[in-house]
């Protein structure tokens, strides 16, 4: 029973790290019908600033709102000065957010090494609770608080703000909200580096859960995040949070008992949706 | 003139869609662009809208230059448009779609004008406009492109798709709007055309050929018959 407890949460936590990179993605998609191959590199650098500024000053929240920053920062950058110039263009969009991914890697590795490094807790949230003999461990019980907390937000935006309903009228049909006299270009680049800093914020909590960081960890998550994106329906807020939630579980569960298995049954899993639902299971829902 | 378009040509991809189309329209009064499928009538709606960009011409509304500027510019300006396939955010509720369409400064009595010209869209305010039924979206889709505040129309086929009463209720509608704002309407159904239009245009081939007001037009069969392949029955 412990076991499962352990997994359980364990899968959830990391499911919310997983979802804060798939919202983004999926909203990018949605929005600007952008593939963001870059979306990754938000992610890696949220982790790698985030340990860093927790090294220079020992404060998280510190090391959190600094991670979030510089992902918005870099993703408005990186959307004024590149992706603007080829939204309708996919093969370009492609090619150039490959690239962008090895360039903004290629910096990690400048500013703080290829090596992997550690990425430690602050102590008010290391060890665990004993509840009656179930350990839960304190970070974990962070983390699930932290994604659910920021999908609660991101909710709310969506569903009540005029940006939300914006942005969900530009997912369905950019032209006609910008015949209604909206510049959707501008929420193109909000949007962006919304998702970019959501990217960012989820690295730097995912680091200190698996405890370390490294050059490659923006790829092997983008990727999961593609099979959640894939598997909760493009452009759909909810598909990203059930998909990122049952994508970690089952990671959790599979690489306890069948770890060679981890990634392929998530692939499988992605297969199976594909196939009983091609749009996703919350695909052309509106939120 | 509210808005005068002046040899204007598009190219879609390598297409020459419009080769030389001009457009007079007078304030207040309804201008029906009539012409063959094909003919190029919605490209001109959208280039004027600023959502095709053209290669040449001029475009002026309200005496003021508006090519180039992006679709959200003029639709800032006061141009509403309501595409063929009326552009409804189906995810969005009726009353976002509306909220949607409202400016700093609409007033809430604009929205309470279009809703006691449209009630059918009071009573769904709350319901998801993908629910809607086609004459209703028809109806949605004007009532928003009213709601900007805009003072001329771009509404292209209203009629498509509709049951016959349905037309009819749109036709109301028209006729309604007409006395508060200037419209430009594409229409295939000449029926539709005849009963609200004051002023008409053709279009052939991408090319304006004909211009002049409604009552003429429906005197000259030869007109008619040549560019619309409208019968003396249907008429």
């Amino acid at each position: 029973m412990d076991a499962y407890i352990n997994l359980l949460t364990n899968g959830i936590a990391t499911g919310m790290a997983i979802f804060l990179l798939a919202v983004g993605l999926s909203i990018i998609f949605g929005l600007m019908s952008v593939l963001n191959f870059a979306h990754g590199a938000f992610f890696m650098w949220g982790a790698y600033v985030g340990a860093w500024i927790f090294g220079l000053t020992k404060s998280f929240t510190l090391a959190l709102t600094s991670a979030v920053l510089v992902g918005a920062i870099i993703g408005l950058v990186v959307e004024r000065s590149t992706i603007s110039r080829v939204y309708g263009n996919h093969v370009s969009q492609m090619l150039l957010t490959m690239g962008l991914m090895l360039v903004l890697g290629e910096m990690v590795k400048v500013f703080w090494g290829p090596n992997i490094l550690t990425s430690p807790l602050p102590a008010y949230l290391a060890g665990s609770w004993d509840l009656n003999g179930v350990i839960i461990i304190k970070y974990r019980l962070f983390t699930i608080i932290v994604g659910a907390a920021t999908a609660l937000a991101v909710y709310l935006i969506l569903k009540r703000t005029r940006l939300g309903i914006i942005v969900r009228a530009g997912v369905e049909n950019p032209e006609m909200v910008q015949a209604l006299g909206i510049d959707i270009r501008k929420v193109f680049s909000l949007v962006f580096a919304f998702g970019a800093a959501l990217a960012a914020l989820g690295g730097a909590i995912m680091g200190p859960l698996g405890g370390s960081i490294s050059p490659t960890m923006g790829l092997e998550n983008q990727l999961l995040a593609f099979i959640v994106v894939v598997i909760g329906g493009l452009g759909s807020f909810i598909g990203s949070l059930i998909g990122a939630i049952l994508v970690g579980i089952t990671g959790a569960l599979v690489s306890w008992f069948l770890p060679e298995a981890a990634l392929a049954v998530n692939i499988l899993l992605m297969a199976v949706v594909l196939l009983l639902r091609p749009t996703g299971l919350f695909g052309g829902s509106g939120l | 003139m509210i808005l005068e378009v002046e040899d204007l040509h598009t190219y879609i991809g390598e297409f020459h869609i419009l080769q030389g189309v001009s457009l007079k329209v007078p304030s207040g009064s309804v201008t029906v662009i009539l012409g063959r499928n094909g003919a190029g009538k919605t490209t001109t709606l959208r280039s004027i809208m600023g959502l095709i960009p053209h290669r040449k011409g001029k475009i002026t509304f309200e005496g003021r230059s508006i090519e180039r500027l992006p679709a959200h510019r003029v639709a800032q300006l006061g141009v509403g448009y309501v595409p063929e396939d009326q552009g409804i955010f189906t995810c969005l509720t009726v009353e976002e779609n509306l909220r949607l369409a409202m400016r700093n400064g609409t007033s809430g009595k604009l929205l309470e004008k279009v809703l006691d010209l449209f009630p059918d869209l009071r009573v769904a305010l709350r319901k998801k406009a993908g629910n809607l039924s086609g004459g209703q979206r028809q109806m949605l889709a004007l009532g928003r492109a009213l709601v900007t505040g805009s003072r001329l129309l771009l509404v292209d086929e209203p009629s498509k798709g509709l049951a016959p009463v349905m037309v009819e209720r749109v036709a109301g509608a028209i006729s309604q709007i007409k006395k508060e704002i200037t419209i430009v309407l594409v229409e295939q159904n000449f029926r539709l055309a005849k009963a609200v239009g004051d002023y008409y245009s053709i279009i052939d081939d991408g090319r304006t050929v004909v211009s002049g007001k409604m009552g003429e037009l429906v005197e000259n069969h030869e007109l008619l018959e040549r560019y619309l392949g409208v019968k003396q029955a249907a008429r």
